[in-house]
């Protein structure tokens, strides 16, 4: 029945796991989530769903592996919770495996199948139920279990300690002020205009780019600060390992924080995920309507500077560029025609990409699956040829990628597919290309 | 046989179709209720405008992508459901047992579209036995309730051409009609219903919480 490749992987996170399961366990945790975490959606969607097929076309693992139905969303559905209703969580371990192996590596949860299905169920969430299942069930990969448990332990997505934490934007602040006179990173400032937040990968493998929103802040004048404490990342594994309950944790903390240094919004750097559970998942896990104070994209916010003409374009960029459309930016948050405008206004040489705006295909490394580790990633680029299609077919040098999973899937995608392309976050390129008053040019010493 | 599907199993059918879909949709609410994060994000405006670009022929982009298909869903669920209500046949039925009738148009016209409702359900079946995709997510159930969605129109041409005995072709398209009109609330044939709920949630969630767009 199912002899592909990836049935082979080996995940200790899976394999290990699963044999402390029991049938009983099993089926108390699925009756569980499905009678007491699910009601309406669940319900309606399995039995709405006339198993048209339809969707098919919408996904980028379907297209990419020629057409292969096991990968269809309806077939993911079909193959977990379908099956799970049906013998109502009488299920063996190896069922429990194979439905890990699809929600968690197979699937994005992007939504772009909603958009194809006519009557708009939301496949993402039947894949986030099953995937709540594993996690109750302690069957998740480990990379990403681990990355949550950083998430339970230090409330940020990479083991990152406090005080590595404040060295770290301490010595962007150095970095930055070399180029930019005044450029500061303000810390614990009560009362700020703006609280930026960022993923927790960027202070610990990519600091370069709080150096950058040193340098961004300062030339745009903006009242900014920064939490020294735990709460300062936007980023949310937990929500996609299914353990809601630290993801609540998480955003609950992050909130407060924002709120106990008195800021009007929280400006947030380049990521996709981080908007979503900030925004939507967290609140709602919470019980909030809305979040408490306004959080604005990196996109949004780029757009607000460039339009406003806080910040200026002194050269454009040169190079021959295209860009990503992060799903949970895009259809997730309509910023598809702002994220344009910016690249637009910075850059002379753009290529646009087709299927563009709510109908990019995803970059096959959100929704925790690049989070799933080395053993998935073959399986990911596999289930992203059209991608490497997509922006082969554009021509251009550099992919603009608005979204930390993005760019780093895009990456694996160019170099897995050999496209000789190279990745870039919005802000590397505003650096290079913002106009810096003369007052503010640190002198070359 | 006859006087039974004529009189008493209109009532039956009539009966559980309706009052199974109020018991459906009902539940459905309360079940909406218990979900939480429902109803509060459902938007009159952008639920109607989703809704509206998916009953519009080519308003939504798979639709574009799929012209063929677009067009033969649309002609068999329009023909199916207006044949039943504008069929002469059955309006003068209708006339008989309380007295109320509507407009008909002239039975060449609802020969034309039962057999249009019969033709495009064919290929919907062999769409589900052709396609690999389709096929791996259909069972028995899915064959199953397209030949009983079909049933009542076929017999009915039969009636109505008089193939085979007339008598026996009228009480199978009865007893056929009246199992698929059962059928509906308690079937993925109650999309029916729900479609306009799923729709208007997920434009809801598309455009009025995420300002985007989702056809």
């Amino acid at each position: 029945m199912d002899n592909r490749p990836e049935k082979d992987v080996i995940d200790v996170g899976l394999d290990e796991t699963i044999k402390k399961l029991t049938p009983e366990r099993i089926e108390r945790v699925v009756r569980h989530v499905f009678d007491r975490e699910n009601a309406a959606r669940l319900k309606a969607f399995t039995e709405t769903c006339v198993h048209c097929g339809l969707c098919a076309e919408a996904c980028h693992t379907y297209n990419s592996r020629d057409n292969d139905p096991w990968f269809a969303p309806v077939s993911k559905v079909k193959n977990t919770i379908w099956e799970l209703l049906r013998r109502k969580g009488r299920v063996d371990a190896e069922f429990i495996r194979r439905m890990a192996r699809i929600a968690f590596t197979e699937c994005n949860v992007c939504r772009r199948c909603s958009m194809y299905c006519p009557f708009g169920i939301d496949i993402a969430y039947l894949m986030m139920t099953a995937r709540r299942i594993c996690s109750l069930l302690g069957v998740v990969p480990q990379y990403l279990q681990d990355t949550t448990n950083s998430h339970a332990t230090t409330l940020n997505q990479m083991w990152v300690a406090q005080d590595e934490w404040i060295d770290t934007l301490q010595w962007q602040e150095e970095e930055a002020s070399a180029e930019i006179k005044g450029a500061r990173i303000p810390l614990e400032k009560e009362g700020a205009e703006v609280m930026y937040s960022v993923i927790a990968p960027e202070p610990k493998i990519l600091a370069q780019l709080l150096g950058n929103m040193a340098m961004i802040m300062r030339v745009a004048g903006i009242d900014w600060t920064m939490p020294a404490t735990d709460g300062w990342d936007n980023s949310n594994m937990a929500m996609y390992s299914g353990d809601f309950e630290v993801m609540g944790r998480v955003e609950r903390l992050h909130w407060e924080t924002a709120a106990r240094l008195k800021v009007k919004k929280v400006v947030m750097g380049e990521c996709g995920h981080a908007f979503r559970g900030a925004v939507y998942d967290g609140p709602r896990w919470l019980g909030w309507k809305y979040p408490p104070i306004t959080m604005v994209h990196a996109i949004e916010f780029y757009y607000d500077l460039l339009s406003s003409g806080r910040i200026r374009i002194r050269e454009k960029f040169k190079e021959h560029v295209t860009l990503q459309d992060p799903c949970n930016t895009v259809r997730g948050r309509g910023l598809g025609g702002k994220l344009r405008y910016v690249v637009d206004a910075m850059c002379e040489n753009f290529t646009d990409v087709t299927p563009r705006l709510e109908h990019n295909y995803c970059c096959m490394a959100g929704g925790g699956t690049i989070n799933c580790g080395p053993p998935w990633k073959r399986s990911r680029m596999l289930s992203n040829r059209v991608k490497a299609e997509q922006l082969q077919a554009t021509g251009a040098d550099i992919v603009i990628t608005p979204c930390h999973n993005c760019h780093s899937g895009i990456e694996d995608i160019i170099g897995f597919y050999k496209l000789g392309m190279h990745v870039k976050f919005l802000s590397e390129i505003m650096v290079e290309v913002m106009e810096v008053p003369e007052e503010l040019k640190a002198s070359q010493g | 046989m006859y006087d039974f599907a004529r009189g008493p199993l209109v009532w039956i059918a009539l009966a559980v179709f309706i009052l199974g879909s109020i018991y459906r949709l009902v539940s459905m609410y309360f079940l909406a209720r218990k979900d939480k994060v429902v109803i509060p994000y459902m938007n009159l405006k952008y639920g109607a405008r989703s809704i509206m670009h998916w009953v519009v022929p080519f308003a939504a982009k798979n639709m574009r992508m799929r012209p063929f298909f677009t067009v033969l869903s649309f002609l068999f669920h329009i023909c199916l459901i207006m044949t039943p209500i504008v069929a002469l046949g059955h309006v003068m039925l209708w006339d008989e047992s309380w007295g109320i009738s509507w407009w008909s148009p002239p039975e060449q016209i609802t020969n034309i579209m039962t057999i249009i409702v019969v033709v495009t359900g064919l290929f919907f079946i062999l769409r589900r036995l052709a396609d690999p995709t389709v096929r791996y997510v259909s069972s028995i159930k899915e064959y199953l309730l397209l030949i009983l969605v079909l049933a009542p129109f076929v017999t009915a041409l039969m009636a109505y051409y008089q193939v085979f005995d007339y008598n026996v072709m009228i009480i199978i398209h009865m007893w056929t009609g009246a199992l698929w009109l059962m059928a509906i609330p308690f079937t993925w044939l109650s999309h029916m219903l729900f479609f306009p709920l799923t729709r208007a949630y997920m434009g809801s969630e598309f455009g009025f919480v995420r300002h985007s767009r989702d056809w």
